[in-house]
């Protein structure tokens, strides 16, 4: 356990000697993480008593002493258990860091930049500049500030005016657990230009489960009309934290859906922030979270409408098992102009077990007065009377309880367009499901009393 | 031996006793109609035949296929060749129609000790028995009853039936809120399906649906116990005179 004093020291300890490390960064990046840092001691961690943080717990971070994670060596026999299946463009960080090695990066032409993003700051740094750190709130969310003061690598995307990339774009990145507690943070930025499309997967593993702490950022950048899929998956190891924040800026009539599914970890933020900037610009926000044993996953959703007629649609569904706690945080913000708002947001979860917890919170804020916003939330068990369907067609009350699972999953699964993205997704879900359905065959007999009681 | 023979059977709903005392012997290969009016114990009794496990039965036996039903439960039961076509089919969003039937063969199949049939086998078994009942080759990827209208719900359960090939189907008021177009692909779906070992009880409140399969039995239920039995022309009777008959009639004989 170390203090909030011995905390901001080392982290300064630990940003000076990252400066060696990045001398050869344009000195308005220096600046920019020079400020980031400065903002970081200033606000320091966030506690409960933060109401967006409310719920969240993260001393698990806040009291380790993390050291910045340097190169592992990784070989690809490594990353085969992952089950990662034929991607055009694979990038692959090592604790952050992209390794050329173990990555394969489709040639695109049309001026389409997919790249690390330390090998675009090296070449065209000016490329970079104005979009990196625009966007974020480095003001008030210490995560992104610290990230921002230690950008180093990550992915760069830029897709140019009216060009459509079909196949995804899938960036892994593996955290390797050291000795003692190590942290990274994968920075990335996306740039869709007018009338462009591109399909982004960031895929978050640990090969151990040593402490780890991985704090990533990712600005994407959707122009007028332009059609951006973004999917994001966590599954990292049990001793790992994993925050990470999407920040979105819509233009025009521009089309973002991201995706999340969070399966692995021990403490996850999941922060997804579209702002829909553009008039006519629509937004799908879509998630499974599947937690089990002690795991914490809270996802925290702020969706601002800033121009009139756009729409944003919500859709987060939550297993929990064991002891786990979920949290839904849907934040929405109407500003003043944005009439003709419609602002749709659904959260469902499924409790498995007596000691899983789950926290949903709406929050609607709004500033217009022709608009509409819905929300919803439920909580329940195993639908009783869809689980004695299944069990009169013949089958057994585990395998309808893991069709049922599997099923409150594929709502999510179904919304995804791409179906290469959407078959890795469901095989991960599908992996993680034989644990809760387990779990799910111990408990059977108390259910089946507890339904009985309800009937009677 | 008989296929069905229920005994004496009580059973409560919360608490309630819906049946009083049913007696009834089904079969190989006989189609037996059980009539009645709302809340005589109609659907209690198919639930019952189909091991809901809220329904209590505090009173008399049932056996099926030599076996106690009663020790079994409903995925036992379907596993042993039972099937119950629901009133209400459930929806079950995110799970296609095909994977969920294919899944339940396969469990009656392992139980049985057979092999599980794959993709490729199933798939043209399903699409025969899906143009027996007229349904569209879409119907395959949609969700279980999710978005079906109400005929294609019942058709739906017919495809079923048609698949798991049951020693034993109870259609619980199938032809309620049928139009008689889908009426007539529903029974014929149903009479495709008939032959000398596999038998079946409809349960119904109007006689139309036995104008189109027409039973060796009619049962006429009443207050939780079977008042008259006949052949098909007491449904006929029944529909004449309404249930106010039998109920009367039975009045008559307690007198």
């Amino acid at each position: 356990m170390i203090t909030a004093t011995q905390s901001s020291e080392k982290y300064s300890e630990i940003f000076d000697q990252f400066g060696s490390r990045t001398a050869a960064q344009p000195h308005w990046l220096q600046t920019l993480r020079k400020e980031a840092f400065a903002r970081f001691a200033e606000t320091g961690f966030p506690t409960t008593r933060d109401e967006d943080w409310r719920f969240t717990n993260i001393s698990a971070v806040s009291n380790t002493a993390f050291e910045l994670a340097g190169i592992e060596r990784v070989s690809k026999e490594q990353l085969m258990p992952l089950g990662i299946s034929g991607f055009a463009t694979q990038l692959v960080f090592i604790n952050g860091l992209f390794s050329e090695k173990l990555s394969t990066l489709a040639t695109y032409g049309k001026g389409v930049k997919v790249a690390s993003l330390a090998a675009q700051l090296a070449s065209d740094p000016a490329s970079v500049e104005p979009h990196l750190g625009k966007y974020l709130n480095l003001q008030r969310d210490a995560f992104c500030a610290l990230n921002t003061a230690f950008v180093e690598d990550g992915i760069y995307i830029s897709v140019p005016q009216g060009v459509v990339v079909e196949e995804p774009i899938y960036a892994l990145y593996v955290t390797v657990p050291g000795a003692t507690p190590q942290m990274n943070h994968p920075r990335n930025l996306i740039v869709a230009e007018k009338n462009s499309q591109v399909t982004v997967v960031e895929d978050y593993v640990s090969l151990g489960d040593g402490v780890t702490f991985s704090n990533a950022a990712t600005e994407l950048i959707a122009g007028d009309n332009a059609s951006v899929q973004h999917y994001m998956i966590v599954r990292e190891g049990e001793g790992s934290n994993n925050f990470s924040t999407l920040r979105i800026q819509q233009g025009r009539s521009a089309n973002v859906a991201t995706h999340s599914l969070l399966l692995g970890g021990s403490l996850i933020r999941n922060n997804v922030h579209p702002v829909l900037a553009g008039e006519g610009s629509e937004c799908l926000i879509n998630g499974l979270f599947m937690a089990n044993g002690r795991q914490h996953m809270d996802n925290y959703m702020l969706v601002e409408h800033a121009s009139p007629h756009c729409d944003s649609r919500q859709f987060y569904n939550g297993i929990l098992n064991g002891n786990s706690h979920g949290v839904f945080h849907g934040r929405i913000i109407v500003h003043k102009d944005a009439q003709k708002t419609d602002a749709k947001q659904t959260n469902r979860n499924l409790l498995l077990s007596d000691d899983a917890q789950i926290d949903t919170k709406p929050q609607l804020e709004i500033y217009a007065d022709d608009v509409k916003c819905t929300h919803g939330a439920t909580i329940g068990q195993f639908d009783d009377s869809a689980l004695f369907y299944l069990r009169s067609r013949g089958l057994p009350e585990s395998s309808a309880r893991h069709l049922l699972l599997l099923a409150f999953a594929n709502e999510c699964l179904d919304r995804m367009h791409s179906t290469q993205v959407r078959d890795h997704l469901e095989k991960l879900v599908v992996g993680a499901l034989p644990e809760a359905a387990k779990f799910i065959g111990k408990r059977s007999a108390e259910g089946a009393e507890r339904n009985l009681e309800e009937v009677g | 031996m008989s296929l069905l023979e229920i005994k004496n059977l009580h059973a409560n709903v919360n608490s309630n006793e819906i049946l009083k005392g049913i007696d009834l012997t089904v079969n190989p290969g006989e189609v037996h109609s059980i009539m009645g009016p709302n809340g005589s114990g109609k659907s209690t009794l198919a639930q019952v035949l189909a091991r809901r496990e809220s329904y209590d039965v505090t009173d008399g036996s049932i056996t099926f296929a030599g076996k106690d039903l009663l020790e079994m439960k409903a995925e036992d039961a379907a596993c042993e060749g039972l099937f119950m076509a629901f009133q209400y089919p459930v929806e079950i969003p995110g799970i296609s129609n095909a994977y969920f039937l294919r899944a339940a063969l396969n469990a009656i199949r392992k139980y049985r000790g057979e092999d599980e049939m794959d993709a490729m086998d199933f798939l043209p078994l399903l699409k025969e028995k899906m143009r027996l009942l007229e349904m569209d080759e879409r119907f395959l990827n949609r969700p279980v009853n999710e978005g079906f209208s109400g005929g294609e719900k019942k058709r739906n359960e017919i495809v079923q039936m048609a698949v798991l090939e049951p020693k034993l189907a109870v259609l619980d008021e199938t032809d309620s809120g049928l139009d008689i177009d889908a009426l007539k692909i529903v029974a014929k779906g149903v009479n495709a399906m008939r032959n000398k070992n596999r038998s079946m009880i409809l349960v119904t409140h109007y006689q139309r649906l036995l104008d189109y399969i027409v039973p060796d039995f009619v049962h006429v239920l009443v207050n939780g116990r079977i008042v008259k039995s006949g052949g098909p022309e007491l449904a006929l009777e029944l529909e004449q005179k309404g249930y106010s008959w039998t109920e009367s009639e039975l009045a008559g004989a307690r007198r």
